[in-house]
């Protein structure tokens, strides 16, 4: 686990204990351990096969698991059934009970649990204005929209004041515009709020935009935890660095603190032997630019390709080796041939493959 | 208690009922195999000694074998005529739109639906009216008209799964619209039309409600065993009644088998 | 893509039969009912007598009672059998499910008059349930009200349509997305609860197909009541039968015939709409 969590320490609110699932012959899960934090937005993110669904649905209750233990405030969670787990659900495809209104669909939690009736209409009604569906309550939900659905299973989900809401990748099936405007309110709507969310997709950007700390799974196993500026910035592994943003992984051999690959030489802090380096293209300039870099590194490479988009221009250089660079320049219009390029050698991190 | 996940965990009381009612609907039969076997004949308790002689007598059991005939003269004969207009019922339904299209769909369900001595009388008034006879011929007509509708689902359906553009393509290489029906869309549906046979005939051969109404003095199989019920029980009965069983349930197998692998043909 | 002539010549043949042997049969037995016997053969006068007789004869009233109330206790005790017994394949049958389904069917292929006459033979006076009964010497007299009566004819019957019933229920149930009895189950709902709250009024098309095709089917039925029902256990198509028999009254038969199937045609029609009002997805 991180060290390096960027929420104020104390009790964690759910802690997963080396949980692991198996499938028959399939080990989805291989003994992870993950703490939450009380009021954070947490994300699990990672490919499909990477076993985060899995594990959100270890925590809802949907399946149990192979071995290991899952603790919430200090008492046992996967022991409990899901309709006694004070952890609510949004999923991927909404699951909108077809038969009730979208006002009956939200009071569905409270009137399982036994709530006071008085209490109810208020409540659910509080629960559409956060969401702004109150002018649907007595829709059916074959009748909205995807995204207009959406926003009612997260009322139905937030009604019941859950300690710890769990969403499916809610956005997945949106399309692009509507998908960045429900991001921007489900960060403030957690915010406001103040209940925490553990958040599930494979797509780094949602994850870096909307998390105070981002969870990278690969293949059953956790392969970093922090906030988005410390994964980007430090990743940990050649697999992170590649999976969160881009960068070029360079496979380097050290000899006397000196990295070698390719036409690139730099100094670094490593035993000798092979090892591998993160670079990310937005670290590399053109010389001719004159940046202003600490401990800088010079070398030359000639342009294969150049990819415009937009602000900026993405350079695939060639430099020796067999490993091609990628350089991201501000844009300047069309460049060929052999250019001296420039980069800081404390943006070449060292990474675990 | 140990988590539940929606389908793991097994609700004792539930699965104890329900095996409760697998044996309501298995118990009658198997008892009417059993005693097939019983040399002290049909009843009591527990039956004691083990004979074939029952399969016996039935070999020997002339009438019963003319039945048999006649039951499969019937049933022939209901397929032939229940695929024929079956197969043009569906191909409109799929492909024409003519007025009266949903009365004539509720219609030709009808016979289904309804109890089978409502449509054994009204053949039987229209047999009458129209001079034409009861009798063997007059129900294997009644069965045709009737399970018409069974052909036509499934006919349908294997048209719903058949790919337009084999016709089309078939038309835009030159092909005439009869050579596109005889070498593309009926060999495509021959996985329908066998299962559809094979239903109507199982359907035909046990057939009482309408055939009561409509048979003269040679008797289908259903009516043969009918008759002598009523004139006491006999252990014979059992037998033939477990080879109709036994029967039954292959031909079924293997209608399934067809179904089954029709999806996979789509799919 | 077609032409005039194709499609000319797939639609007038099957229309042509169907209106042939369908539609002008049913029509006749409907004139039929609203003509009378004179001496034993019909005349073509017409009126409402036989509808009249119908309604007011107590004899008929009383036999088409007893048919609404055995046609209204095999279908309640079908759905008492098959709902349970779909609910337990649908979500709890794991991976024999294919197989006990295909188990469930079966029976529905296995001749009428086979299952009846087992039932005949169970329930008699020398029947094996009651040498079982004796030879376990629960009782030392064979019970004689097993067979020949309305319970037999109702036991039969629930026997032969607890399957009818079961299939489109199933297949109701089959259809409920697996993610909404998670979301029930998420929202605080226990395993009994989401059964009345999401499973039941998902599952209700289903259940109404099955209760109205075994309602339909057992209110018509002439041959339970002459295996197994004996003279109190006559329904109101024999009745129909006898007077197309011995009795030799066509007119009041069709009529009695005509009046059954406005009672089915309604019911199926009524039930029809519910189920297109209670159909969610």
């Amino acid at each position: 686990m991180s060290a390096a969590a960027s929420i104020s320490p104390g009790a964690p609110l759910l802690q997963v204990r080396a949980v692991s699932k198996r499938f028959g012959e399939k080990e989805v899960l291989k003994t992870l351990s993950l703490d939450i934090a009380q009021g954070e937005f947490l994300t699990l993110l990672g490919e499909s096969g990477s076993g985060k669904t899995t594990l959100l649905r270890l925590i809802a209750g949907f399946e149990q698991p192979t071995a290991g233990q899952i603790w919430m405030n200090g008492e046992r969670l996967d022991t409990l059934p899901p309709y006694k787990r004070r952890v609510n659900t949004v999923f991927q495809q909404y699951a909108l009970f077809p038969h009730l209104n979208v006002r009956e669909n939200v009071a569905y939690g409270l009137r399982a649990s036994s709530t006071a009736k008085p209490e109810i209409a208020p409540r659910v009604e509080a629960a559409l204005a956060m969401v702004r569906m109150g002018d649907y309550a007595n829709a059916k939900p074959t009748k909205l929209s995807g995204g207009q659905q959406q926003r009612v299973a997260l009322a139905r989900a937030l009604v019941n004041r859950p300690q710890l809401l769990l969403l499916d990748e809610p956005l997945s099936a949106l399309d692009a515009n509507l998908r960045k405007e429900m991001q921007g309110e489900l960060k403030s709507l957690q915010r406001e709020v103040g209940i925490t969310f553990l958040f599930v997709t494979h797509d780094q950007e949602e994850a870096m935009a909307l998390s105070d700390r981002v969870a990278l799974l690969k293949d059953g196993g956790l392969e970093q935890i922090a906030s988005p500026r410390e994964i980007y910035a430090q990743p940990a592994t050649a697999y992170t660095a590649q999976f969160i943003g881009q960068t070029n992984v360079l496979r380097a051999v050290v000899r006397a603190n000196i990295a070698e690959c390719g036409a690139l030489r730099f100094p670094v802090n490593a035993p000798d032997g092979s090892a591998l380096f993160s670079l990310r293209p937005e670290s590399i300039f053109l010389a001719a630019d004159n940046p202003s870099l600490s401990d800088p590194v010079k070398f030359r490479a000639t342009i294969r390709q150049q990819f415009f988009s937009g602000s900026t221009e993405l350079l695939e250089l060639h430099c020796g080796g067999s490993q091609l660079l990628r350089a991201r320049i501000e844009a300047r219009g069309p460049l060929s041939g052999e250019h001296e390029f420039i980069f800081s050698t404390t943006d070449a991190f060292q990474v675990k493959p | 208690m140990s988590a539940a996940s929606t389908t793991a965990r097994r609700p004792v009381l539930l699965t104890i009922y329900s095996a409760l009612v697998f044996a309501f609907i298995y118990l009658p039969i198997l008892i009417l195999v059993i005693y097939s076997f019983n040399r002290d004949g049909v009843g009591g308790f527990p039956p004691r000694h083990f004979t074939i002689n029952w399969y016996r007598q039935l070999t020997a059991d002339s009438a019963l074998w003319n039945s048999v005939l006649n039951s499969l003269y019937v049933a022939a004969g209901a397929v032939v005529v229940s695929l024929t207009l079956g197969l043009l019922a569906a191909l409109a339904l799929d492909r024409v739109d003519f007025p009266g299209k949903a009365l004539f769909r509720r219609l030709v369900l009808l016979p289904l639906i309804l109890p089978g001595i409502i449509t054994g009388l009204s053949l039987l008034m229209f047999a009458v009216a129209a001079g034409l006879g009861r009798g063997l011929t007059a129900v294997f007509f009644g069965h045709g008209t009737a399970l018409i509708s069974v052909a036509t689902t499934e006919i349908f359906a294997g048209l719903q799964k058949l790919d337009r553009r084999q016709e089309e393509a078939s038309l835009d290489l030159g092909a005439t619209p009869w050579r596109t029906f005889w070498l593309v869309t009926l060999p495509n549906l021959r996985l329908s039309l066998i299962a559809a046979g094979l239903l109507i005939f199982t359907l035909s051969m046990d057939e009482i409600a309408v055939t009561f109404f409509l048979i003269g003095s040679d008797n289908t199989l259903p009516q043969e065993i009918w008759g002598r019920l009523r004139r006491g029980i006999t252990p014979e009965i059992n037998a033939i009644s477990t080879l109709i069983l036994f029967v039954s349930i292959a031909l079924i197998t293997v209608w399934y088998r067809l179904r089954t692998r029709s999806e996979k043909h789509s799919s | 893509m077609y032409s005039r002539l194709y499609k000319l010549a797939v639609s007038l043949p099957p229309l042509f039969w169907v209106v042939l042997f369908l539609l002008v049969p049913y029509s006749l037995l409907f004139a039929h009912s609203f003509w009378t016997t004179e001496d034993g053969v019909i005349v073509h006068h017409w009126s409402l007598r036989q509808y009249s007789e119908l309604f007011t004869n107590p004899l008929y009233l009383t036999v088409f009672f007893r048919s609404l109330r055995i046609a209204a206790s095999v279908t309640i005790l079908s759905l008492l059998l098959g709902l349970p017994l779909a609910y337990f394949l649908s979500f709890h049958a794991g991976p024999r499910k294919e197989l006990l389904y295909q188990l469930v069917i079966v029976p529905l292929w296995v001749s009428y008059l086979v299952r009846g006459y087992a039932w005949k033979t169970i329930l008699g006076t020398d029947g094996v349930l009651n040498g079982a009964l004796q030879y376990l010497h629960i009782t030392h007299e064979p019970v004689s009200a097993l067979l020949y009566s309305p319970f037999a004819v109702v036991l039969m019957l629930t026997h032969i349509y607890t399957p009818f019933v079961f299939l489109p229920i199933y297949a109701s149930l089959e259809h409920i997305p697996r993610p909404l009895l998670e979301a029930s189950h998420d929202l605080g709902a226990n395993p009994r609860s989401t059964f009345f709250r999401v499973i039941l009024p998902l599952s209700l098309p289903g259940l109404l197909a099955g209760a109205t095709f075994a309602f339909v089917l057992t209110l018509g039925d002439f041959l339970a009541p002459l295996l197994v029902g004996g003279p109190s256990g006559t329904m109101i198509a024999n009745v129909v039968q006898s007077l197309f028999g011995a009795a030799y009254d066509w007119p009041l038969g069709a009529a009695i015939s005509v009046f059954i199937l406005f009672v089915t045609v309604g019911l199926l029609f009524f039930t029809e709409r519910l189920e297109k009002r209670w159909t969610f997805q």
